[in-house]
């Protein structure tokens, strides 16, 4: 096991290179630090996938090279990388039976037969198949088939990395809390790197102690799930982090002072004078409906999930959504808005701009 | 006896319906107002051609609702759906929630007739369909693949329905403006398929489906191949869609979320069995048994045994609490209790709450939540509590629980007890 480094990796998938638009990955420094878990997030063609595909080796990057601790591996096969690899549709042997299929990798390797009848029952017993072992893998359904898929991904503890790519994607809601669980167990239980592929944000967060975020071929952000969600670094993780996302709308900023049609809104911090399209910032977690202080809304819909409701209105000319918790009535004359200062975050040509700290901390809207 | 051609300016079946409604209908000719029939409500159905007469009588066939009675189907001698007996009305969405393999899609293809029922009839508006070809009834369909013309452009293939209906060139193309317009699609009606994105693709398929205005429109699982974010703008827009359209909707899902945020009626379905049906919110907090509960709570329900004696329950941890009515005046024996993820409280130990010392197996952020799994109580739980938790990995943690929350089941899943909160609940 290693570190894997990529070091001003880039690619482009037609030759012709002279613009940076040409590129579907941009320039890429990284360092995926021995034994974390990660989570590669991103909307389908933000190039996540060629990422994937260059670090496994199918891949030959344009620009830049891969080091596995100190080895530059850019030109070796992937065979030769060393990686484990679990794809979104399960790739089982039907003909074989569970305990087979995931002695398989082990066996290819002509590892003793004691040591991979011993690792095959410690991982068939993480993974809850220590039953099924002995079940031809075609007689199991989907779900107990990507399950194999899994455990054959971390049977070998010699790979410097297990990819996934979409693991979760044909599995039902109910097994994935299970899947993803036992996917934790067997990260902390075996210390494997892993990297986690997915569009679906509640996977990334959910899985990954850093999360990194893609968007048209350039990494945007990488941060724990809570980084992410309390300080976007770029407008996209805003939106594409959260569920409904940030709510964005035009501010001038002056200072620690922020303008929305006439109104006043308290930062907590200096912002100077920021010179470009300046836009504020806040999720709907931290978004409250009050009645008469703050900016003037009106309400468009109400929808109940159980222990939330979202509420969708209008602020001048931009929809906004609000999260409202359970216990929370909805009354009639709840027409105004107030922002928790310490929650606004302020953009300045889609990057986030961070103020300096003010002394004296003021109050949350004039 | 024809009418002239200038009295026909879009002729839809929505416009038709909606004139219908308003009882101005002119029934010699399905214009919005017509001047050239006088009034049209006043002519006598004697003196239309039976060109006419047909074309009444297919919007009047229009469905306005849709019975499965006693439908059930095998194959290969296996149940595959129990006697389902269901009725949804025109201008109803109905979700269909349950996991893969639970019967949704069987469910579909029956009430579509592209499937005949072993048993059973299904009818519209209390007519026998249940031998009638797919072909001839007033239905479309979304699925879970994209399915679009690949060497024609999105114009075209969301005509393509209308085209076959040999509808004029000038409806067609008011029809095809107006639901892109509707779905956005509007600046890329000239592209083919494979130019533009998967939700774009899916848009397309929408489109093609709603464009004809049928009375049913099937979705099964229509999202589920969409990245999260476009699901979300998309199952945003599909309660629009569905209140401009006034079909019948019937919408697959494995997301009980998914259930709640499109509204309407769910039926809970579970290996083949319709389990509840009813408003979605409803179904969601009064649940009639443990599966149903099951299947509509995500993150999984939690569970714990009790014993009830008298009218108090006791709790694994020697805590006891009143039996609800429902509750008391049954036998004293085990039950189970069951609570949804959110109400689990972490810290703290107010004297009201039952109280349990758990052990955190695993965390899982989301930013602004954080999915704690325990285990309690020799049971497995799963806690969602609010903002940024960290705790390490095996601590112990004190757990709070409020019995106001809790629904109670019988050893057969019965539901026998519901939380405080719902009891005094007018059900819809």
């Amino acid at each position: 096991m290693s570190s894997i480094t990529l070091q001003k990796l880039a690619h482009a998938y037609n030759p012709d290179t002279r613009r940076d638009a040409d590129f579907a990955l941009k320039e890429v420094n990284h360092t995926w630090e021995d034994g974390r878990a990660y989570a590669l997030l991103g909307p389908s063609g933000c190039g996540k996938t060629t990422l994937l595909n260059i670090m496994s080796g199918l891949l030959q990057p344009t620009r830049g090279r891969i080091l596995f601790g100190e080895k530059d591996v850019t030109a070796m096969s992937t065979a030769q990388r060393n990686i484990a690899q679990v794809f979104q549709f399960p790739v089982v042997y039907d003909t074989m039976t569970v305990g087979q299929n995931l002695a398989f990798p082990l066996r290819n390797r002509g590892m003793e037969a004691s040591y991979i009848t011993e690792r095959v029952q410690r991982v068939a017993q993480m993974i809850g198949l220590e039953r099924h072992l002995d079940q031809k893998a075609s007689s199991l359904t989907a779900d107990l088939k990507q399950k194999i898929s899994l455990g054959r991904g971390v049977v070998r503890n010699d790979v410097n990395a297990i990819l996934f790519d979409e693991p979760l994607t044909v599995i039902d809601p109910h097994m994935k809390w299970e899947l993803r669980t036992q996917l934790k167990s067997l990260h902390r239980e075996f210390g494997h790197t892993m990297i986690y592929v997915t569009h679906d944000q509640t996977e990334a967060l959910t899985f990954a102690e850093k999360v990194v975020v893609m968007h048209d071929g350039l990494i945007v952000q990488i941060g724990t799930p809570q980084e992410l969600f309390e300080a976007p670094a770029h407008v996209f993780v805003g939106y594409f982090i959260g569920s409904p996302g940030m709510n964005f709308m035009p501010v001038s900023v002056e200072g620690s002072r922020g303008e929305i049609n006439g109104y006043t809104i308290g930062l907590e911090s200096d912002y100077g004078n920021p010179v470009g399209r300046v836009v504020l910032g806040i999720r709907p977690e931290f978004v409250r409906l009050t009645k008469g202080a703050g900016l003037p809304v009106t309400i468009n819909q109400i929808r109940d999930v159980g222990r939330q409701k979202f509420v969708n209105a209008t602020l001048f000319d931009t929809e906004i959504n609000i999260a409202v918790n359970a216990g929370v009535q909805i009354e009639a004359d709840m027409t105004n808005i107030v922002f928790d200062p310490a929650m606004i975050s302020i953009f300045c040509d889609d990057w986030r701009i961070e103020g300096s700290p003010l002394q004296k901390l003021t109050e949350g809207v004039a | 006896m024809s009418p002239p051609k200038r009295c026909w300016p879009r002729w839809t079946p929505v416009l038709a319906d909606r004139r219908r409604r308003q009882e101005k209908a002119c029934y010699r000719c399905p214009a919005f107002y017509c001047s050239c029939h006088d009034g049209g409500i006043r002519a006598k159905l004697a003196k239309l051609t039976t060109g006419e007469i047909l074309e009444i009588s297919r919007f009047k066939e229009q469905i306005m609702s849709l019975r499965l009675e006693g439908v059930s189907k095998s194959l290969d001698g296996e149940t595959h759906i129990y006697p389902v007996d269901l009725e949804l009305q025109k201008g109803s969405m109905n979700v269909l929630l349950g996991p893969t393999s639970a019967g949704k899609t069987s469910v579909m293809r029956l009430m579509a007739g592209l499937d005949k029922p072993d048993a059973g009839a299904v009818f519209w508006n209390n007519q026998d369909v249940t031998r009638r070809r797919v072909q001839d009834r007033d239905i479309a369909m979304v699925y879970q693949q994209f399915v679009n013309y690949p060497s024609m452009s999105v114009y075209d293939n969301i005509a393509s329905p209308l085209k076959l209906q040999k509808k004029p060139r000038a409806e067609i193309d008011d029809r095809v403006q107006e639901i892109a317009e509707l779905l956005q699609l509007a600046p890329i009606l000239d592209r083919k398929p494979n130019e533009i994105s998967g939700g774009q693709q899916q848009r397309c398929a929408i489109a093609r489906a709603l464009v004809k205005d049928v009375g049913l429109v099937l979705m099964d699982e229509p999202l589920a191949n969409l990245d999260y974010k476009l699901r979300e703008e998309l199952r945003s827009e599909i309660p629009k869609l569905f209140a401009a359209s006034g079909s019948i909707f019937v919408y697959a899902t494995t997301e009980p979320e998914e259930a709640l945020l499109l509204g309407g009626n769910t039926a809970t379905l579970w290996e083949g069995r319709v389990t509840q049906f009813g408003p979605s919110m409803d179904v969601y907090r009064r649940p009639v048994d443990e599966i149903t509960a099951r299947v509509y709570s995500d993150p999984p329900m939690n569970f714990l045994p009790v014993r009830k004696a008298g009218n108090l329950v006791t709790f694994p941890n020697g805590q006891t609490a009143q039996a609800g009515d429902e509750l008391a005046l049954l036998p004293d024996r085990e039950y189970r209790a069951g609570f949804r993820a959110h109400h689990i409280e972490v810290g703290g130990r107010p004297a009201d709450k039952l109280a349990f010392e758990a052990q955190l197996v695993i965390t899982e952020l989301t930013g602004s939540e954080t999915y704690i799994h325990l285990e309690a109580a020799g049971e497995r739980w799963i806690g969602l509590i609010p903002g940024t938790q960290t705790f390490e990995v095996g601590q112990q943690l004190h757990i709070g629980l409020d019995t106001a929350n809790l629904f109670y089941f019988d050893h057969d899943g019965q539901r026998v007890g519901l939380p405080r909160a719902e009891t005094g609940r007018v059900s819809a």
